[in-house]
C-alpha cells in the first residue's frame, strides 16, 4: 500500500507529480536541493492555469522541504520518486543517500525520460536494485494519462505491482510497460517524428502554417502541429532530448539519419525565442499599442511575418484522407509522405524492441502525445501494404513486422473482440487491465437494444443498461430526449434493473444543440422549441422518478443540459477530470431542463445552507448567474453540482465499471426520491437579487443584457409570485424556467449571444 | 440633572471578516469576553447593573435571539441584570449609550453595560434572508441603496476627489499604525485567545498603492476598497453610569455625556448623516465645533468623512488621532461604543474640555454624542 509518497526535485515535473499524488488524497513530501524551492513550487502551482491541483485544499497534503535538512522525512515514505537533473552521477549519488534513510520495503523510482535503468542501478547494491524502477510521467502530470513503467531484471515483482496499482487506480494513469531502451516508447517515436517534421519542412520549403496544417489534423495530431507543439513545450528542450538520444541509441538507429541540427532552431534558442514561455517561438504576437497581430516565423530568414492560412491543393482535396494526401504531388503531399514514411516506418521497426505489443505503442502515442491514432492505427488507415510499397519505392528498408502483416491490418475484430497483430505473426486479443470495462469493447460484441441517430441503449450485463449519447459533441437534441424516455419506459417494464448514462466521447455532453436552437428561433418555430424544452423536462423528470436507479458517469465537459441530466440521476460516478457547470447565461438563457429547480432543491436540503427562504435561492442565483464551472469533480462537489455522496474515479478507463457497480449497489430496495417542495421568497427575493445585480452593474461587472437574463433567473428561482409562507411545489419552478427560457430566446440580445458563441466559441458580453 | 458618565471602555481587537484571526469566534462569545473583562477591570458589583444594552446591525443567526441576554449569560453576569439588543445599523451601540443616558436621566437605573458586536464573517451584511418590500424597492429604491453607491454619491455631490480620499485613508492607516506601535491601543484591547492586536491596519500602504485600485462600486467612480472601511469582526463595550454610582464604586470617570442627538437625511447621501446630528448635539450642548478638543467621526468611507468634516468645520488635527474606521475596521454594531469610548478616553488622555463622537447610518441617518471632561 502506498500511504505516503516522497518526491525529490521540485521542478515542473517533480512538483506536478507531488500535486497529483495529493490529488489522490495521499500525503506527499516534496524536497529540493535549493532551499525554499519546494515551498515556492507549491505556491506557484496554486496560481498556475491549468491547475496542477484538482482542489486548492490538496496543496495542504504537500509538505515542502529542503533536501539537505529534511531528507529524514523520506523515512516513512512508501514510494520515493526522484525527479532531479538528468545526470546519472547526480541521480546515483542521491540514491546512495536514500539507502541510508528509506525504510525496508519502500520503493524508489526515477522520472527519467532518457537514462536507461541499467545505468541508474549499476553499482547500487541488491537492495536498491530490487526496489527500483522507472516511472516516466508526462507533462503536465495531472492531465497526461500516460505513465511509462520500466522494471529492471532485479526489480521485485511486488514493487512493480504496487506502483502499477497505485498509478492506475489512485493517480488514474494508463500504465504502459516499456523495455529498458532509450526514450522508452513515446519520446522515442515522438522525437523522430518532430525531427522528421522539422527537417522535411525546411527541405521542402513549407511554411510553418503549412507544415502544421499537413502534419496536424490529417495525422490525427492536435492542431498545434509540430511547430505549435515545440512552442508549447519549449524549443530549447529539443536539443537536450536529441543529444541524450544520440548518446544512447543503437549505432544504426534511423533517428541518426533523420535528426539534423537545424540552424533556425539554434538561432531561436540563442535569441531566447524559445516558445510560449518566452512569448514567442515559431509563432508569436506582434504588439503595436493595443493592436495585436499574429505573426509566424519565416523558416528561410528567421524573421516574423503576418500569419497566413495555408493554401495547398493537397490539403484542400484530402484533409481527411491521409493516404490520398501523401499521394498528392504538391509539396504538401510530398511533405505528408516524407513525415509518414519516416515516422510509421520507424515505429514499425521498433516492435518488439521497445514494447511487446503494437497496442502498447499506439496507446503510448495517444496518451503521451495526444495523437488521435497511434502509429499502427495510422498504418491501418493508409494500409500496411501501401506503406511497405511506398518505403520500397523510396529505397528504404521495410521493417520485418510490416513485411509480416503483409496485406493485412494491425487490428481486427474477431468474434466481437479486438485483436492486434503481434511479432509472432499471430493476432492476439487486446488485453485490458484487470477490472477495466470499456463500452467500446461491448459495442464490438453486441447490437444495441435501442438506437436512434443521437443515442443508443446497450445491455452491459448483470441487468444493467447503458444510455450512450453519440450525437455531434454529444449535444442534446430531440433524439437524445426520445432515447431517455425510451430507456425509462423499458426499465419500468423490467427490461433492466439499473441504468448507467455514459459515453466514451471526449466530453460527456456540452449541452443542448445551440445551432438547432438558433435555427428554430430564426424561423420563429417557437412551438417546436417549447415542445423540445418540455420534452427534455419530461424526460429528465422521468429519469428522476424512475423505479430503478440511474447513475450518471461523466468525464470531460458536462455543461448546460449535460449537467442537468446528472442533476436528475440517483447518483453520479464522475471521472476526476470532469468539468461541470450550468453555463446557459453565457448565451443569454437560463437552465430550463430542471437545472434551476434541481439546484434549488439541492441547496435547500443542504445542511450547510442557512435557514430561511433566501439562502438556497442566493446560492443557486450566484452559481447559475455567473455560469460557474467546476474544473474537477472535487470542485464540483464543493459547488454542489455533485453531491458529497457521489463517487469519483481517478482512472478514465475504470469509470464505466465503477458506475455500473454503483448502479448495482443501489438496486436493492431502491425507491425514487420524494418530490420536493420549497418555501420560496417570491417578489421580495426577486427585489433583493435585483439590488445585488444593480451593484454589479454599477461596478461595471454586469452588462445590460446580464440584467435582463438575471432578472428572469431571479424570477424563476424565487418562485415567481410565491409567498414564503406557502409550500411551492418544485414543478412550479420547472414551469417558470421553461417560460423564462422562451421569453429570453425571443430577445435579439440572446440570439446575438448564441450566434457569437457558435461562431467564435466565446461568450458575447452584450 | 444627574451627571451621566462614561466610566470604562474596552474592545476586542478588530480583524478582517472572512480572512482575519477572529473568523472562528462566535459574536456572542466575542462580546461576552469584552464585557467580562470590563466588569472585572472596573471591579464593580455586577448586581448594580440595570441592563445590558447591545447594539448589533444584523441581529440574527449567532447574533440573534436577543444576543444581549445571551452575552450576559456567557459573561457570567447575575441573572437579575436585564438585557436588550438594539438596532440602528452602524449607530447601534452609540444608540445603546443614548438609551442608557436617557434611562439614568429618568432615574430608571444607575449603571448600564453598553456594548456592540458584529461578526461580519459569520452573519453577512444584509442578513441571511434579505427580503426587501418589492413595492418600496420599486417606488423608492433609495430605501435599499447600497452603501458603496452612497459613498460615490457623496464624493460627487460634495466634490471629494479620489486623491483626497486616498490621502485621507493613508493618513488613517499612518495614525493607527503609530498608535499601535507606540502601545496607545493596548489598554483598550481585550485579547481574544492569543489575538491581542488589531488586524486591519496597513502601515505600509501609500497613495501610490491606493491609486492602483479599481473603483469598487461604480465603474467610473472614485471610491475603492482602499478608501472604504473593511468588513470587520469585533466587539466593544462601555460602562455608562450616574456620577453618583461612579463615586460610590470608586470608578474613574472618563467623561460626562453632555448631549446626544439623532437625525435623518437622504438615504442616497447617508454618509452625510453626522452633519445634522452633530449640529443638533452641539446646539444642545451650547457649544460650537471650534470648541471641540477631541473628535471621533466614523470613517465608513473616506468620501463621507471628509465631506462631513468640511461641512461641520471639524479640525483634522483633532480628529481620529489614533486612526479611524478605514484603518482600525468597522464592525457595524460595535463601532458606536468604540468611538464614544475612545472619545471619552482621549479626552482624558489628551486633555481638553469637549469631545464629539459621531457616525453615519445606512438608510440615511446620523447619530452624535458630545462629551465633556470631568474634573
Amino acid at each position: 500500500m502506498i500511504k505516503r509518497v516522497g518526491v525529490i526535485g521540485a521542478g515542473v515535473m517533480g512538483a506536478g507529480i507531488a500535486a497529483h499524488v495529493a490529488n489522490a488524497g495521499v500525503p506527499v513530501v516534496l524536497l529540493d536541493i535549493v532551499p525554499g524551492a519546494a515551498a515556492r513550487a507549491v505556491e506557484t502551482m496554486l496560481k498556475a492555469d491549468p491547475a496542477p491541483f484538482m482542489h486548492r485544499r490538496n496543496a495542504r497534503l504537500v509538505e515542502p522541504g529542503d533536501l539537505e535538512t529534511d531528507i529524514a522525512k523520506l523515512a516513512d515514505c512508501d514510494w520515493i520518486v526522484e525527479a532531479i537533473i538528468e545526470r546519472p552521477d547526480a541521480k546515483r549519488a542521491l540514491y546512495a543517500r536514500l539507502e541510508d534513510v528509506r525504510k525496508t520495503g519502500s520503493i524508489v523510482s526515477s522520472n527519467t525520460s532518457t537514462i536507461p535503468l541499467a545505468a541508474l542501478t549499476g553499482g547500487m547494491g541488491a537492495r536498491f536494485a530490487g526496489d527500483f524502477l522507472i516511472t516516466h510521467f508526462f507533462n503536465p502530470p495531472r492531465y497526461m494519462r500516460l505513465l511509462e513503467l520500466v522494471a529492471g531484471p532485479a526489480t521485485r515483482p511486488e514493487a512493480v505491482a504496487s506502483i502499477r496499482d497505485f498509478a492506475d487506480r489512485a493517480l488514474g494513469k494508463t500504465v504502459i510497460d516499456c523495455a529498458d531502451t532509450p526514450g522508452f516508447i513515446a519520446n522515442r517515436i515522438g522525437a523522430l517524428w518532430i525531427g522528421a517534421a522539422l527537417r522535411h519542412a525546411v527541405d521542402l520549403s513549407l511554411t510553418v502554417e503549412e507544415a502544421d496544417a499537413v502534419a496536424g489534423r490529417p495525422f490525427g495530431v492536435p492542431s498545434t502541429g509540430i511547430f505549435g507543439l515545440m512552442d508549447l513545450v519549449g524549443i530549447d528542450l529539443a536539443p537536450h532530448v536529441a543529444k541524450s538520444l544520440l548518446l544512447t541509441l543503437p549505432p544504426d538507429d534511423a533517428y541518426r539519419d533523420v535528426y539534423r541540427d537545424e540552424p533556425i532552431v539554434a538561432r531561436l534558442i540563442a535569441e531566447g525565442r524559445t516558445g510560449r514561455k518566452a512569448k514567442g517561438g515559431f509563432y508569436s504576437v506582434r504588439r503595436n499599442g493595443v493592436d495585436r497581430e499574429k505573426v509566424t516565423l519565416d523558416l528561410a530568414n528567421g524573421e516574423y511575418r503576418p500569419s497566413r492560412k495555408p493554401a495547398l491543393d493537397s490539403l484542400d482535396a484530402h484533409a481527411t484522407d491521409l493516404r490520398a494526401l501523401a499521394d498528392h504531388p504538391d509539396r504538401g503531399g510530398r511533405y505528408a509522405r516524407a513525415v509518414l514514411l519516416d515516422t510509421l516506418g520507424y515505429a514499425a521497426s521498433l516492435v518488439p524492441a521497445i514494447a511487446g505489443t503494437v497496442d502498447a505503442v499506439d496507446t503510448a502515442m495517444r496518451l503521451g502525445y495526444a495523437w488521435k491514432w497511434g502509429p499502427f492505427e495510422l498504418i491501418d488507415r493508409v494500409g500496411a501494404a501501401w506503406l511497405a510499397k511506398a518505403l520500397r519505392e523510396a529505397g528504404r528498408p521495410v521493417p520485418p513486422l510490416l513485411e509480416r502483416v503483409g496485406e493485412g491490418r494491425f487490428y481486427r475484430v474477431e468474434g466481437g473482440r479486438l485483436q492486434a497483430f503481434a511479432p509472432d505473426g499471430e493476432y492476439h486479443d487486446v488485453i485490458r487491465p484487470e477490472g477495466v470495462v470499456l463500452l467500446e469493447d461491448i459495442k464490438r460484441a453486441k447490437q444495441p437494444i435501442a438506437r436512434n441517430a443521437s443515442a443508443s441503449l446497450w445491455d452491459i450485463g448483470d441487468g444493467v443498461a447503458c444510455l450512450e449519447f453519440h450525437s455531434k459533441s454529444n449535444s442534446l437534441d430531440p433524439d437524445v430526449m426520445a432515447m431517455v424516455g425510451r430507456a425509462v419506459a423499458m426499465g419500468t417494464k423490467g427490461a433492466f434493473r439499473a441504468l448507467v448514462i455514459y459515453n466514451e466521447g471526449k466530453n460527456f455532453s456540452v449541452g443542448a444543440n445551440l445551432g438547432l436552437a438558433l435555427f428554430a428561433a430564426n424561423i420563429a418555430a417557437w412551438g417546436e422549441i417549447e415542445s423540445l424544452i418540455e420534452a427534455g423536462q419530461k424526460a429528465y423528470r422521468a429519469l428522476r422518478a424512475a423505479p430503478f436507479p440511474v447513475v450518471g458517469a461523466p468525464s470531460g465537459m458536462a455543461l448546460g443540459g449535460g449537467c442537468e441530466i446528472l442533476l436528475h440521476c440517483s447518483a453520479v460516478q464522475a471521472h476526476a477530470e470532469t468539468y461541470v457547470g450550468l453555463v446557459e447565461v453565457g448565451v443569454g438563457l437560463i437552465p430550463a431542463w430542471g437545472g434551476c429547480a434541481t439546484m434549488l432543491a439541492r441547496f435547500a436540503a443542504d445542511k450547510k445552507t442557512p435557514k430561511g427562504p433566501m439562502p438556497p435561492v442566493a446560492r443557486a442565483f450566484e452559481m447559475i448567474g455567473t455560469a460557474q464551472v467546476a474544473k474537477s469533480a472535487a470542485e464540483a462537489q464543493d459547488l454542489g453540482l455533485l453531491r458529497a455522496t457521489d463517487g469519483i474515479t481517478a482512472n478514465r478507463d475504470r469509470l464505466f465499471a465503477d458506475a455500473k457497480a454503483r448502479a448495482l449497489a443501489l438496486v436493492d430496495g431502491y425507491a425514487p426520491p420524494e418530490p420536493a417542495t420549497l418555501h420560496l421568497p417570491g417578489p421580495a427575493g426577486r427585489a433583493a437579487l435585483a439590488m445585488a445585480v444593480q451593484g454589479f452593474v454599477g461596478s461595471g461587472r454586469a452588462t445590460p443584457h446580464d440584467v435582463v437574463v438575471s432578472d428572469r433567473l431571479a424570477e424563476t428561482l424565487t418562485g415567481g409570485g410565491a409567498d414564503a409562507i406557502d409550500e411551492t411545489p418544485l414543478e412550479q419552478v420547472y414551469d417558470l424556467e421553461r417560460r423564462a427560457f422562451m421569453a429570453l430566446l425571443k430577445q435579439p440580445a440572446t440570439l446575438a449571444r448564441i450566434e457569437h458563441m457558435l461562431e467564435t466559441g466565446k461568450p458575447l458580453r452584450n | 440633572m444627574t451627571d451621566i458618565v462614561i466610566a470604562a471602555y474596552r474592545r476586542s481587537p478588530f480583524h478582517f471578516a472572512a480572512k482575519g484571526q477572529l473568523t472562528r469566534v462566535r459574536p456572542d462569545d466575542l462580546a461576552a469576553q469584552v464585557v467580562r473583562a470590563l466588569v472585572a477591570e472596573t471591579g464593580i458589583d455586577p448586581d448594580g447593573i440595570e441592563d445590558v444594552i447591545v447594539g448589533c446591525a444584523f441581529p440574527e443567526g449567532e447574533q440573534g435571539m436577543n444576543v444581549a441576554r445571551l452575552i450576559s449569560f456567557i459573561a457570567g453576569l447575575p441573572r437579575g441584570v436585564a438585557g436588550v439588543t438594539v438596532n440602528r445599523f452602524c449607530g447601534s451601540s452609540m444608540q445603546a449609550i443614548h438609551q442608557a443616558a436617557g434611562a439614568i436621566a429618568l432615574g430608571a437605573g444607575e449603571a448600564f453595560l453598553c456594548a456592540g458586536v458584529e461578526s461580519m464573517t459569520r452573519v453577512p451584511m444584509g442578513g441571511y434572508n434579505l427580503m426587501p418590500n418589492p413595492v418600496l424597492a420599486k417606488d423608492y429604491p433609495q430605501a435599499y441603496i447600497s452603501m458603496g453607491e452612497t459613498a460615490e454619491n457623496v464624493a460627487q455631490r460634495y466634490q471629494v476627489s479620489r486623491a483626497d480620499q486616498e490621502a485621507f485613508a493613508v493618513d488613517s492607516h499612518r495614525k493607527a499604525a503609530a498608535a499601535r506601535a507606540e502601545g496607545r491601543l493596548t489598554d483598550e484591547i481585550v485579547p481574544i485567545g492569543n489575538v491581542a492586536e488589531d488586524g486591519c491596519i496597513r502601515p505600509d500602504t501609500s497613495v501610490e498603492k491606493l491609486a492602483t485600485l479599481k473603483p469598487a462600486f461604480r465603474a467610473d467612480g472614485t471610491v475603492t476598497a482602499g478608501t472604504s472601511s473593511p468588513l470587520t469582526d469585533g466587539a466593544a463595550a462601555v460602562l455608562v453610569c450616574s456620577a453618583g454610582f461612579a463615586k460610590a464604586n470608586g470608578l474613574q470617570k472618563l467623561a460626562r455625556v453632555k448631549s446626544i442627538a439623532v437625525a435623518g437625511c437622504l438615504p442616497e447621501l447617508m454618509g452625510m448623516g453626522p452633519v445634522a446630528a452633530t449640529r443638533k448635539a452641539l446646539a444642545r450642548a451650547g457649544i460650537s465645533a471650534a470648541e471641540l478638543d477631541v473628535i471621533e467621526i466614523n470613517e465608513a468611507f473616506a468620501s463621507q468623512a471628509i465631506a462631513c468634516m468640511r461641512e461641520l468645520g471639524l479640525d483634522p488635527a483633532r480628529t481620529n488621532i489614533d486612526g479611524g474606521g478605514i484603518a482600525i475596521g468597522h464592525p457595524l454594531g460595535a463601532t458606536g461604543a468604540r468611538i464614544t469610548g475612545k472619545a471619552a478616553s482621549l479626552l482624558r488622555r489628551e486633555g481638553g474640555r469637549y469631545a464629539l463622537a459621531t457616525q453615519c447610518i445606512g438608510g440615511g441617518q446620523g447619530i452624535a454624542t458630545v462629551l465633556e471632561a470631568v474634573p
